[in-house]
């Protein structure tokens, strides 16, 4: 019988079709893989399932009846129970009473001791323990993701979808997830895990759907279905189709390095893990890899943004750094262009302003790259995100630095922008810089990489510059 | 566009406009009350600037500290971080000064008034680096720390002027008076206007010129204005610019309470400050931060003062409604800002709005 089936799902934002007639049958009492890469639409089409987003077009069905979700409030009372990449957790509060959040009723009386007992309860029947006195806060990451599922158990999920529930696991606590996912599955409850990783789902599930952006590429069970196949149907044939020519000019000298450097975020999760690598003048290394898989420490660390925990790094002098969230980490909105040009010399310069030089330099800069502003006393906040970004290359090139490391530099950017931004950073590396950059578009990183470098679980891999290869190191299979 | 709305547009124009609402409002209330507006107003103008001795030495000495003490909230406002402790710390800064001033009675003033100054400042600052010190260690909100730490200050003043610094009979809660050679000079001959103006005038402009001018009250404005921007794209050490800034906010607020030691009261008592340091607050807060507005935002709050006191006497009216009339200011100009923000948001071009 079918647990839960969605049909001719489309679900457009804006102008992109994020979901294009996608499909999705899931027979109750199995595990079933949702695959993808960055952005098929995996986790959109699950929020759908679970009433958070409504679709354009197509119908949901749960347990054999067509429902239409007003909210997820629905999806849970039909038993269906969600655990989302982001927890969605109060840390001050405790497990007991993160659990009891969700009951309803305005005015019902919240008895501690009873929900105390519905915490060890549910530990005792599904193996799932946890201390119902205990701080959220205070808890490891991977005892908070039992919390949310318990939290689900509690409402009586028999339908549990996770979303990468192993991206903030490490190897042994995945291990355990997965093994108790499948005793809750042979108990006749039923589970859809969105991953990226291949192997791991071809080896747990019953069943695998993969989207590749918006559509069921390829859907059935796991005995009949290859990892060729699977990744196939992921990547696509069509992408691995030869990559552009490259710089002329053959590489300069090594210009940063990094030997066995390793980043420890303030969790103690490991995020990036004895990290080697040689960035040379004039060439472009692309990297790669999904959310949390490192890419975001190793940018940093080689931008000299932080510093490594352990290993051993050298970096040039003059660096420029693209960050990703350009409103927050490149650009003060409130304050004019020359004021923000002026902000990468803040924490070195000494004794007066030179306003008047920073005014002419921020013209020369604007005018270099096409920015589209009315001078440099505009606020950074009124450009459109397509001229900010221009403005932080260009701030970020000026006075020829030995290395540029960008990240998701296109992000949010229309096409005619995005084309500015690539040719900037050809044009970089064609004048001798050194330049790192990452885009969770892979195709968009091949168009400019001379290297590529892929993320997995915090390492990294040295790959081909062809979509292939990149997209089997993403998910694991190098 | 109508002229209302170009005034409004610019800083000043709202702090005036807030200003002039302001003072309708409570000349309204006070009408309401069944007294005489117009008489009232006459004495409120009178006690403020009607002579050339309401002026200099009702209004200025009264605006003194209110400028000290309004630069240092401006400062520690520019860059987030919200000090509002200038009363704690300047009470501080008054007992330290008291406490060197009678220490230092037989040397020189040139050597005397750097000492007591300079006692005022290192005081302020570390009551101000408490609560400094628990934001930076253990993240406790500024906001708490410093409006605790004032009733801590408030109620040590009452100790030491009832302890070791009574004065001799211990009849009274007060200290002894500084000696003369521990006294600011004073500017005009039958005036009690003292050198401190000049000094706060003086400061103010410094202040200006640090934060438009310098690369170190640049950090302080891009800490406060983007911090997270600062530290990835400045590579600012954003905490310690805070902390430094938090400082010198602390030293400022007890040098303003020094000043007012060495020229004003000369002696420390329980109710040496009548509130110089939330209203404060209002003075920074209606300059809109910018250290040369704080001279004339002084000045206005100082006339208000000096005239509320000449409007109690000569016309029957409590000097209570001159606070009124500041938190309105406050209020006024608050509700401008947020009105300009909403009009901002409203005309921004549409294409940038779906983008980011």
């Amino acid at each position: 019988m079918t647990a839960l089936a969605l049909r001719g799902i489309t679900k457009r934002f804006g102008s992109t079709t994020a979901l294009d007639a996608a499909n999705l049958e899931v027979r109750e009492g199995t595990l079933h893989a949702l695959l993808g890469e960055n952005g098929a639409g995996k986790t959109t089409l699950m929020r759908l399932a679970f009433g958070m987003l409504k679709p354009d077009a197509g119908s949901i069905e749960a347990n054999g009846v067509v429902r239409r979700w007003r909210s997820s409030a629905d999806a849970i009372a039909a038993g269906i129970g969600m655990v989302h990449q982001h927890f969605l957790l109060v840390p001050a509060m405790t497990v007991a009473e993160n659990v009891a959040l969700g009951d309803r009723g305005f005015l019902r009386r919240f008895d501690p001791r009873a929900a105390a007992e519905r915490v060890r309860r549910i530990g005792a029947e599904t193996g799932l323990m946890l201390d119902p006195a205990a701080r959220v806060a205070d808890l490891p990451v991977g005892a908070q993701q039992r919390l949310e599922i318990v939290k689900a158990l509690a409402r009586d999920a028999r339908i549990l979808i996770l979303d990468e529930p192993t991206a903030v696991l490490s190897p042994s606590e995945s291990q355990e997830l997965y093994a108790w996912l499948r005793s809750f599955v042979a108990g006749g409850r039923t589970v859809v895990l969105i991953t990226h990783k291949v192997r791991e789902a071809l080896a747990l599930a019953d069943d695998v759907t993969v989207l590749r952006r918006g559509r069921t590429m390829l859907s059935g069970a796991t005995a009949a279905v290859d990892e060729a196949g699977v990744i196939d149907a992921m990547v696509g044939s069509s992408v691995a189709s030869e990559t552009a020519s490259r710089g002329a000019a053959p590489p300069g000298a090594v210009v940063a390095s990094l030997v066995d450097v390793s980043v420890t975020d303030d969790r103690g999760v490991v995020r990036l893990h004895g990290a080697s690598i040689d960035v040379r003048a004039g060439e472009i290394v692309g990297v790669a890899g999904v959310e949390g898989a490192g890419q975001r420490e190793l940018l940093r660390v080689i931008a000299g943004r932080i510093a490594p925990g352990t290993g051993t790094v050298r970096l040039p002098s003059r660096i420029g750094f693209v960050p990703e969230d350009r409103l927050r980490d490149a650009l003060i909105p409130a304050m004019t262009l020359v004021q923000n040009f002026a902000l990468k010399d803040a924490g070195r310069r000494r004794g007066a302003m030179p306003w008047a030089d920073y005014a002419s330099r921020t013209e020369t800069a604007i005018a270099a790259h096409d920015v589209r502003a009315s001078g440099g006393r505009s606020q950074a906040g009124a450009l459109s995100g397509g001229n900010q970004q221009k403005f932080v290359l260009a701030r970020e090139l000026e006075g020829s630095p030995a290395m540029l490391v960008a990240e998701s530099p296109t992000r949010g950017l229309d096409i005619r922008a995005a084309a500015h931004v690539l040719d900037a950073l050809r044009s970089a590396r064609g004048a001798g810089v050194a330049v790192v950059a990452y885009s969770s578009d892979i195709d968009e990183v091949l168009s400019v990489a001379d290297r590529m470098v892929v993320c997995f679980n915090g390492r990294l891999v040295e790959t081909p510059v062809e979509a292939g290869a990149v997209a089997r190191a993403i998910v694991g299979l190098a | 566009m109508n002229a209302l709305a170009v005034i409004v547009r610019s800083k000043i124009g709202a702090s005036v406009a807030a200003s002039i609402l302001a003072l309708i409002a409570v000349g309204l209330v006070i009408a309401a009350g069944g007294y005489d507006v117009a008489q009232a107003g006459a004495a409120l103008w009178n006690g403020a600037a009607g002579s050339a001795y309401a002026f200099l030495s009702g209004t200025l000495v009264r605006a003194t500290p209110l400028i000290i003490v309004g630069l240092s909230v401006a400062i520690a406002f520019q860059a987030g971080v919200l000090n509002i402790g200038a009363e704690g710390q300047l009470l501080a800064g008054a007992a330290a000064t008291t406490a060197v001033g009678l220490v230092v009675a037989s040397l020189p003033g040139w050597v005397s008034i750097p000492l007591e100054l300079g006692a005022g400042m290192a005081a302020g600052a570390l009551c101000a680096a408490i609560a400094a010190a628990l934001k930076r260690s253990f993240g406790v909100l500024e906001v708490i720390s410093t409006l605790m730490l004032n009733f801590v200050a408030l109620y040590g003043v009452s100790y030491l002027v009832r302890g070791p610094l009574q004065e001799p009979t211990h009849t009274y809660p007060l200290t002894p008076p500084l000696a003369q050679s521990a006294r600011l000079p004073m500017l005009f001959p039958g005036q009690q206007l003292h050198v401190g103006f000049v000094a706060a005038v003086a400061l103010a402009v410094a202040t200006w010129w640090f934060m438009r001018a310098t690369a170190g009250g640049f950090r302080v404005r891009i800490a406060g204005a983007g911090a997270a921007a600062a530290a990835s794209a400045g590579r600012v050490p954003v905490e310690r610019v805070l902390f430094s800034t938090f400082l010198w906010s602390g030293a400022i607020a007890g040098l303003g309470a020094a000043v007012q030691v060495t020229g004003v009261t000369y002696q420390l008592f329980e109710g040496i400050s009548p509130g110089y340091g939330y209203t404060a607050i209002a003075v920074a807060l209606l300059a809109r931060l910018d250290p040369l507005a704080v001279i004339v935002a002084g000045i206005f709050f100082g006339g208000l003062e000096a005239g509320g006191a000449g409007m109690q006497r000569d016309a029957g009216v409590p000097a209570g409604f001159v606070n009124v009339i500041e938190a309105l200011v406050i209020l006024g100009v608050l509700a401008v800002d947020r009105a300009r923000a909403l009009g901002a948001a409203w005309s921004r071009p549409a294409d940038t709005a779906g983008t980011t």
